[in-house]
Order: C-alpha cells, then sequence, then structure tokens
C-alpha cells in the first residue's frame, strides 16, 4: 500500500514536473519578461541590471530550477497587466471558483447518478428515453449557450434570479469570502451552478447507465437474482455498488475539469472568479497569470487524482490485497 | 408413484428478433422426481441452460416462454406474478452456475451474501442467519468457517468458490437444485470433489437436482435418469444406465461412443460427422437428419415425438416400431 | 431442383449497402434521418453562403448601421428585407449565420483534420518505432488528456498570439484557431492508432514488407494505415461537432474570431450583450442553428459508432 502511494507521488511529481516546464518556457520564451516591466526610455544599464536581478542572464536550466523552486513556494513571479503578485491575486479569486465548482460537482452527482440509474433500470420506459434524449441536448449544448438561455429565462424574463456576480459574500478566517451565507449569494450561485454543472450531469449519467447496464448483465447479478433476492436488494445493493466503483474514477477527473469549464460559466455570468483573471490573461498575454494557472489546475488535477485512487482502494477490496501485494 | 418436484410439459422457448422470430427450445418435457438428480447433456447450444434458466424464470428478453408449463410440486410457475416467483427462487429452487469466479459479487463478503439470502427466505434474525450461515459453510467443507465468513470472494479458490455457491443455493433448503455446469470452470482436481459434496448434501436433504452438463462422465457417475438434448429438443430421456449402455437415438449412440472411459472394448473413439445446426437454420423434420446415418424419408418432413422404447424414451422414427425404419435410405 | 449456388457470385455494391445492418440502422431510426437532413440543409447553406445570401455581411459597403437591432420580419418593427432582424452593426442576421456557419464549419473541420493529421502521425509512430519515442509521445498525451481541450485551446491561443505580436489579428485568427484546435484534440487519434498498430505490426504482412525490405515510412503509411484508419472516421466525426463548439466557446469568450468576422460563437456573444434591452434574435437565431447544427452532427456520430461497434453501445 505504502509503496502503491509512493510510486503515485512519484508519477505525480513528474506530471507537475513537465507542467511546470511549459509554464517555464511560456514565461521565459513567449515575450520577454523584462519588456514589461521597463517602458522604452528606460537606460540600457537599467535594463541589465533588472536582467541580471531577474536571474534572466543565467543558465536555463538554473533559471527553471529557480522557477521550480519559486513555484514550490507559490510565487509565480509579478502580473504583466496588474503589476501584482500572481499568486495574491489568484488567492483573492479562488474561493469564488471554487464554491462555484463545488456546488456544480455536487449537483452534477446528485442529480446525475439517480438519473443514470434510473435511465438503467427503465431501459425502455418512456421517461428513461426522454431522460437520454435530454442528456443528448446537453452534451451537444455549448455551456455558453446553456448559460445564456438560464439567464434569458429566470433573471430576464422571469426575474426570480440575478444573472451575474455573486451576490453578498461573507468574510471569514483567512480572508476566504463566502457566498454561501447570504440569501443573495446563494441565489446568485444557483444559474451559475447549474450552467456549469449540467455538462458534467448529463456525462455522469450517461456514465452510470452505461456501467449499470454492464453490471446488470453479469453473472453474480443473475445469480443474486437466483438466490430470490428482492429486486430492490438487486438493483440498489449489488449492482449500485459494483457500478458506482468505475463512476468514481471518471467522476473525480470530471470535477477536475469542471474548474477549468469554469472559464466559460464565470464570463457569461461575471463570476469574479479565477477563470475570468485567466481570460483576461489569455487577451492580454498575461503570461505569468497563463503559467501559473496552467501549474495550479495540473495540481488540482494530481491531488484528485490521488484522492481517487486512494477511494478506489477504499471501496474495491480487492484492489486493496493487489496493493498490498506490490 | 409420488408427485414429481418438477413436471415440465411441451416447453417452448423463443427469442424474437429482428431477423424473426428463434425457436431455442421447443415442446420439450420431463419430470423430476423428489430426492432424484435428473443429468441433461447435450452440446453447447443444445438449450440445456435455457431450460434451466426457464424453469428458474430468469429469461432475459428477448427470450420468452412461447407456450408449454411448468409446474413445482404440481403448482404452475411459469406464469406467476415476478414477485412471487422470486420468492420460490432461492426458497423452493436453488442455483449453481458454472462459474464460482464470477458468481459472487466480489464487493460482497462472502458471509453478508450468505446471511443476506437467509433472511431473505427465512424468518431469521441476523445473528441467527450468520449462526447457519457458518454452519452451512462448515457443511460444504470451508475450512475455519468463523473466520472465512468475513473473507472477500477473491480470497477463495475456484473450489472454495463453488463450494459457497453451493452453500448459497442450498441456505433455504430448497426441494430443487439447478446446477448448470457446475464443474466446467474447475480444475480436474476438483471437479470430483465439488460433485460428491452437491450429491450428498442433496441426498442427506431430499433435494432433487437437475444437473445441467456435457461431462457424460459426471452424468454416468451421479445422475438417476438422463435426458439428452439436440438443437432445442429432447431426443432421449431414460435411466441413465439404459441410455448410457443402450443408447437408441443415433445422436445419443454418437455421443455415448466418444466417451472413453466407459467403452473398453472399442479400438477408435467415434465422432459424429457435421455440427449442430444454427437457430435460425432448423431442419425440417428431425433436426439431426443431416447428420444421421440411419436417416429416411419420414425423418425428412416429420418432426418425431418422444416414444417409448424398453425403459427409455426416444424422439426417433427408428423406433416407431411400424417397420418403416427397416427401408431405411440408401 | 434448385441449384445450390455457392455465394461466389458478387453483390453489386448498392445491394450491399442496402442489405446491409448500417442502412437497415439508419432507415429504421427517425431521429437518425433528421439528423442526417439537418446535417445536410445547414452544410449546404454554409457551402453556398456566398451565393444563397441576400447581403455579405464581411462586406462593409453593404452594411448600414442605421439598420442596427431591427427585430425578425414577422415581430412589430421588423423589415421583410431582413427575415431574422439585424445585429447591432446593421448586419442582416440571415446572411450573417449562413456566412458564420461557414466559418465555424472551416475553422471545425480544419482544426479536426489538423488534430487527426497530428495524431495519426504520432500515433503511428509512436505504435510502430515503440520504445523510448512510444514512452514520451504518450506520456505527452497522458498529461496532456488530464485536461480539458478547450483549457489547451485557451493556452495555444494565447501563447500564438504572443509570438506572433505585431501581426494583425485579422490575418492570424484563423491559423491560429484551427492549430488551437488541433493542439488540444490530437490526443483520441493517436492513442488509438498506437494501440491498432501495435496489433497490426507483429502481423505477417508486416514481416513480409518487412523481409523485402522496405522503407519503415512506406511500411507505416502503405501497409499499416489503411488497416487502423477506420475507427478514426469515428472519432472524426464526433470531433467535428466538438470542434465547432470549441471554436464557438473561444469566439464567445472573445478570444476567437472578431466582430468584423464573425463565427456562430461571435455572433452569440454579440446578442448576448443586447439580452437585457430585449433583442432577442440576436442571440437565439445563431444560438439555436449552432445547437442544432452540433445536435444534428453528434446524433449522426451515435449512429456511426453504434453501427460499426455495436458493443460500444
Amino acid at each position: 500500500m505504502l509503496a502503491f502511494i509512493l510510486r503515485r507521488l512519484l508519477q505525480s511529481a513528474l506530471v507537475l514536473l513537465s507542467v511546470a516546464l511549459i509554464a517555464f518556457a511560456m514565461f521565459r520564451f513567449v515575450g520577454d519578461p523584462v519588456n514589461q516591466l521597463v517602458s522604452l526610455d528606460t537606460p540600457a544599464d537599467q535594463v541589465r541590471q533588472i536582467r541580471q536581478s531577474l536571474g534572466l542572464d543565467d543558465p536555463v536550466l538554473v533559471q527553471f530550477g529557480r522557477y521550480v523552486m519559486n513555484a514550490l513556494r507559490f510565487d509565480f513571479g509579478i502580473s504583466y497587466q496588474f503589476r501584482q503578485p500572481v499568486t495574491a491575486l489568484l488567492a483573492e479569486r479562488a474561493p469564488a471558483t471554487l464554491e462555484l465548482a463545488l456546488v456544480s460537482a455536487l449537483f452534477s452527482l446528485v442529480v446525475g447518478i439517480p438519473m443514470g440509474v434510473y435511465t438503467a433500470l427503465r431501459r425502455d420506459g418512456v421517461l428513461a428515453r426522454l431522460f437520454q434524449a435530454v442528456s443528448l441536448v446537453g452534451v451537444s449544448l455549448p455551456t455558453f449557450l446553456i448559460g445564456i438561455l438560464l439567464i434569458y429565462l429566470f433573471a430576464v424574463q422571469l426575474g426570480w434570479l440575478p444573472s451575474f456576480g455573486r451576490g453578498e459574500t461573507v468574510k471569514l478566517a483567512g480572508g476566504w469570502t463566502t457566498g454561501l451565507l447570504t440569501v443573495s449569494g446563494l441565489k446568485a450561485l444557483i444559474l451559475p451552478a447549474v450552467t456549469l454543472g449540467l455538462f458534467q450531469m448529463t456525462l455522469i449519467m450517461r456514465l452510470v447507465r452505461a456501467e449499470m447496464l454492464e453490471v446488470l448483465r453479469t453473472d453474480y447479478i443473475r445469480f443474486a437474482r437466483a438466490r430470490g433476492l428482492t429486486t430492490r436488494a438487486v438493483h440498489f445493493g449489488h449492482a449500485l455498488k459494483n457500478t458506482l466503483v468505475p463512476v468514481i474514477t471518471i467522476a473525480g477527473l470530471q470535477l477536475g475539469s469542471i474548474i477549468a469549464f469554469a472559464i466559460i460559466t464565470e464570463t457569461v455570468f461575471q463570476w469574479p472568479g479565477m477563470g475570468v483573471l485567466f481570460l483576461k490573461a489569455v487577451q492580454n498575454v498575461d503570461i505569468p497569470i497563463m503559467a501559473a494557472y496552467l501549474v495550479m489546475i495540473s495540481g488540482l488535477f494530481v491531488i484528485i487524482n490521488l484522492a481517487v485512487d486512494l477511494l478506489y482502494a477504499a471501496v474495491d477490496p480487492r484492489l486493496r490485497v493487489t496493493l498490498k501485494g506490490a | 408413484m409420488t408427485e414429481p418436484v418438477l413436471s415440465v410439459r411441451d416447453l417452448t422457448v423463443e427469442f424474437v428478433t429482428r431477423r424473426g422470430t428463434l425457436r431455442a427450445i421447443d415442446s420439450v418435457s420431463f419430470d423430476i422426481a423428489p430426492g432424484e438428480v435428473l443429468g441433461v447433456v447435450g452440446e453447447s447450444g443444445a438449450g440445456k441452460s435455457l431450460t434451466g434458466t426457464a424453469v428458474i424464470g430468469l429469461l432475459d428478453p428477448p427470450g420468452r416462454i412461447a407456450g408449454g408449463e411448468i409446474r413445482l410440486s404440481g403448482r404452475r410457475i411459469d406464469d406467476l406474478p415476478a414477485d412471487e416467483m422470486r420468492r420460490i427462487r432461492g426458497k423452493r429452487i436453488g442455483m449453481v452456475f458454472q462459474d464460482p469466479l464470477t458468481s459472487l459479487n466480489p464487493l460482497y463478503r462472502v458471509g453478508d451474501q450468505l446471511v443476506e439470502t437467509i433472511m431473505t427466505h427465512l424468518p431469521v434474525g441476523r445473528d441467527e442467519a450468520r449462526r447457519r450461515a457458518i454452519d452451512l459453510l462448515a457443511e460444504v467443507g470451508i475450512p475455519a468457517p468463523e473466520r472465512r465468513i468475513d473473507g472477500w470472494p477473491h480470497e477463495f479458490s475456484g473450489g472454495m468458490r463453488q463450494r459457497v455457491v453451493i452453500a448459497l443455493a442450498l441456505c433455504a433448503e430448497p426441494d430443487l437444485v439447478i446446477a448448470d455446469e457446475p464443474t466446467t470452470a474447475l480444475d480436474v482436481s476438483v471437479q470430483a470433489q465439488i460433485i460428491a459434496l452437491l450429491k450428498r448434501l442433496c441426498r442427506e436433504r431430499g433435494t432433487a437436482v437437475m444437473l445441467i452438463t456435457h461431462d457424460m462422465g459426471v452424468i454416468a457417475e451421479t445422475a438417476d435418469r438422463v435426458a439428452v438434448m439436440y438443437a432445442g429438443r429432447i431426443v432421449e430421456i431414460g435411466p441413465v444406465r439404459e441410455v448410457v449402455k443402450h443408447p437408441r437415438h443415433p445422436y445419443a449412440q454418437g455421443l455415448m461412443g466418444s466417451i472413453p472411459a466407459l467403452e473398453e472394448s472399442r479400438e477408435r473413439l467415434q465422432q459424429i460427422e457435421g455440427s449442430m445446426p444454427r437457430l435460425a437454420a432448423i431442419p425440417k423434420g428431425c433436426a439431426f437428419n443431416p447428420r444421421c446415418p440411419h436417416a429416411f424419408a419420414r425423418c425428412m418432413v416429420e418432426k418425431p415425438v418422444l416414444l417409448e422404447s424398453g425403459a427409455s424414451r426416444v424422439a426417433c422414427w427408428l423406433h416407431d416400431g411400424t417397420g418403416l425404419g427397416e427401408e431405411t435410405a440408401a | 431442383m434448385t441449384d445450390a449456388a455457392p455465394a461466389a457470385k458478387p453483390v453489386p455494391l448498392l445491394v450491399r449497402i442496402r442489405e446491409s445492418d448500417m442502412w437497415h440502422g439508419f432507415r429504421s431510426s427517425p431521429t437518425t434521418i433528421v439528423a442526417a437532413l439537418v446535417t445536410l440543409v445547414l452544410t449546404l447553406g454554409a457551402v453556398l453562403a456566398p451565393w444563397i445570401a441576400p447581403t455579405n455581411p464581411f462586406d462593409p459597403a453593404q452594411v448600414f448601421l442605421m439598420n442596427a437591432n431591427i427585430p425578425p420580419a414577422w415581430v412589430q418593427g421588423g423589415d421583410p428585407a431582413f427575415i431574422f432582424g439585424t445585429d447591432d452593426q446593421g448586419r442582416d442576421l440571415y446572411s450573417a449565420i449562413l456566412y458564420g456557419m461557414r466559418v465555424s464549419l472551416m475553422i471545425g473541420v480544419g482544426g479536426v483534420l489538423l488534430a487527426a493529421a497530428i495524431g495519426i502521425t504520432l500515433g503511428l509512430v509512436a505504435g510502430y518505432v515503440g520504445g523510448r519515442t512510444d514512452a514520451i509521445i504518450m506520456r505527452i498525451a497522458d498529461v496532456q488528456l488530464t485536461f480539458p481541450a478547450i483549457l489547451i485551446a485557451l493556452l495555444v491561443d494565447g501563447v500564438v498570439h504572443a509570438l506572433l505580436k505585431g501581426v494583425p489579428r485579422e490575418q492570424t485568427v484563423f491559423g491560429v484557431l484551427i492549430l488551437s484546435i488541433g493542439l488540444a484534440f490530437w490526443v483520441q487519434y493517436a492513442r488509438t492508432i498506437r494501440g491498432s498498430t501495435l496489433v497490426e505490426k507483429n502481423k505477417d504482412y508486416v514481416q513480409a514488407a518487412r523481409l523485402v525490405g522496405l522503407s519503415t515510412p512506406v511500411i507505416m503509411v502503405r501497409h499499416i494505415l489503411p488497416n487502423v484508419i477506420g475507427p478514426v472516421l469515428v472519432i472524426l466525426t464526433i470531433n467535428i461537432g466538438l470542434a465547432i463548439i470549441t471554436e464557438a466557446t473561444l469566439s464567445f469568450l472573445g478570444v476567437g474570431l472578431p466582430p468584423t468576422q464573425p463565427s456562430l460563437g461571435t455572433l452569440i456573444s454579440i446578442g448576448n450583450k443586447y439580452l437585457f434591452s430585449g433583442d432577442w434574435w440576436i442571440v437565439a437565431f445563431p444560438g439555436f442553428t449552432l445547437a442544432a447544427f452540433v445536435l444534428a452532427v453528434n446524433l449522426l456520430g451515435d449512429w456511426l459508432r453504434d453501427a460499426l461497434n455495436p458493443r460500444l453501445r
């Protein structure tokens, strides 16, 4: 088990290192970082001094080492647009994105899994076919279009929910601002969370359905039925449990991509999160922010992956044994 | 004569597909007396397993019972509502599948699967169910059952798992066990043990067995009577000694001729030329006619019915007794 | 007696198609037929845009600002000259949608073809050469696979524009978008091709080609490629919908096509700004067209996948 975790950690470190390499290459070679810091009339020797102080004359490998060391201390340099440390900019906007992502993820799981189970069990039912059709539409509609549709319906036409912003937020310890504690904050969260979660929800629904259909064909389900267990015990005990094991992996990875997909949702709803910051960076060629965002997202993916692996081992007894042996 | 545990009359199973309706089981009839072991043999695809599946009511669509009836101790069960049939499965009819490696849910402890089954069918509490589960495991020959009951299926070997499967099939004391190729997936060394175990447990309890297999050796050793199936039909049924020693149907003769251990005098094992027809292309008349060395005109047009012949019954016009069989086409 | 003719007689192609499972699946599924029709009509509209569109929205001489924000023809205040109304710059929406679809389709198809070209090449090389080359290519693929395609496309877009600083955006935007989509979607092709290449390369005909002394590139392209290309066609179909969504998303986010060369995504982005003032049509018609097109292509892709490999269902 320990060996397994160690191997996983090593793999994760390698992934992070290669992402850091890309981030560093962007940072170092796409546009001269010095040019962003000086104006046209800065004297040449002052420019040279800045180059030196930034360490840009050192060998590339040394520079990369420095970049990685700084990244480990969450130092990603200064934003070209805002002239502020990138880390501070990201940290300020992280709560908005993370809350949005978390609520969307919950929404997609809580709705997607039951819908998948239902459509698998009632394969030919009218409602199941309807769910299937709706899910296909959900996969085909671009996120931003869904967002616009929801805004038009619930904000413009019905006026029930706000169409932009986070509503009122409350400051918590550690500088974390939350919109989950005020009515306006919660109301503001509904539309973006649904928009962001809808795609993942349909994906999870289709995945659960496919997996469940597969499980229902297995021998142990046939044997469970042959033993006269109630339909409920067979479907929601045996079949569901086996269905959810592989679903954990993919759902976990989906949660990771929710954070990246938040870029679109945040733009539609003018949500003050990291996604909007990243988009602005892309538009204005603010490389330090782009690089930092890339590293941060991959870091999140690595953590989620690790968590999923451990969860997997906790759920599946077969894996526990192979891990013990490893 | 005592009432049979299982009585199947003219059972017909069909699969409705886009290309038409396929008849997988064609008017099959047989009885199993209490405590009796009926062997069902035939090539794969002959409809043996499907017969067992139909009896226990687990046919999956597009398969369906298209005709005939199934009676359990005189009560008709093929038309029962789903939930009533569910109560019969496991309680009155137990089932053992072919592959013990896939029969047990890998995510449930062995004991939980036993306790769950016992509590579904018997009015006992969890503690009592667990006690019974341990007794059962001991009875099927699992060493240290009070410890192994909390093990996971993957911690058991194939043979041990099949013992657990047998315990699961017998845990509500059914009147009939359908064992579908119970040893095919096992090592040769443990096959005999599992068959002996199954036989002993069923004899002790007076449980009847429908033993589906293609292994004639197992049949000869275990069964009281044997039914030979071919292309969805029973071609011969009778006491095991009769069918093995004096098979009457040409197919059964070929089948028995292919058993090495039972025939000492023959220099060469027989084999039957050709292969069983696909469901979509079962010939008119006797399904065996393209491969039968004795086929004559009547076999091509008229489907043979089961005819008395000595202690057996056989579906072959050679045994019609009208003498028509003599004019065998050259 | 009937002559038991062996099935050696060649069956005409049309008959073979008519009796195939695929055609049957197509015929018996009304959804698929509708999807095919929608795809066909919209594709034709996009391809023929310059000939069937009433005006050319890219031509400033044909656009008048005083025509801005006219509602659709059947709504009060509508003008019969503009069936679907006009956008904020006075462009005829119907024409803009036709041209926009043309742009979306060109970039989508271009991007997918580029992705396929990259993926097939790398997959073939990885599978056939093996060893360290294989390890490096597939590790890159693995790492990239953890990121959503839209993020990759955004990054590529940002980096390339940074590298091309000084060149007017109008000149580079097509190429950059196609490159972004190509780099975002190549992994799936590479993995599929590599998998089948690994199987094929041990077959006798490859050994034979090697013994005859054919060079590695010839063996890869002339012998292996034709045998592994099949599944790629399915991915290609399914990916076109995705690529069009990606292009629309990039344009909506403001890093794709500028308002002067609108794609469907750009039009929706423009329309989104006027949603609150009640000018719903600017977003509604491009949005509906985009959704219908992607849905139709996805339905066709699903059908194709099921028809070619029923087990994937």
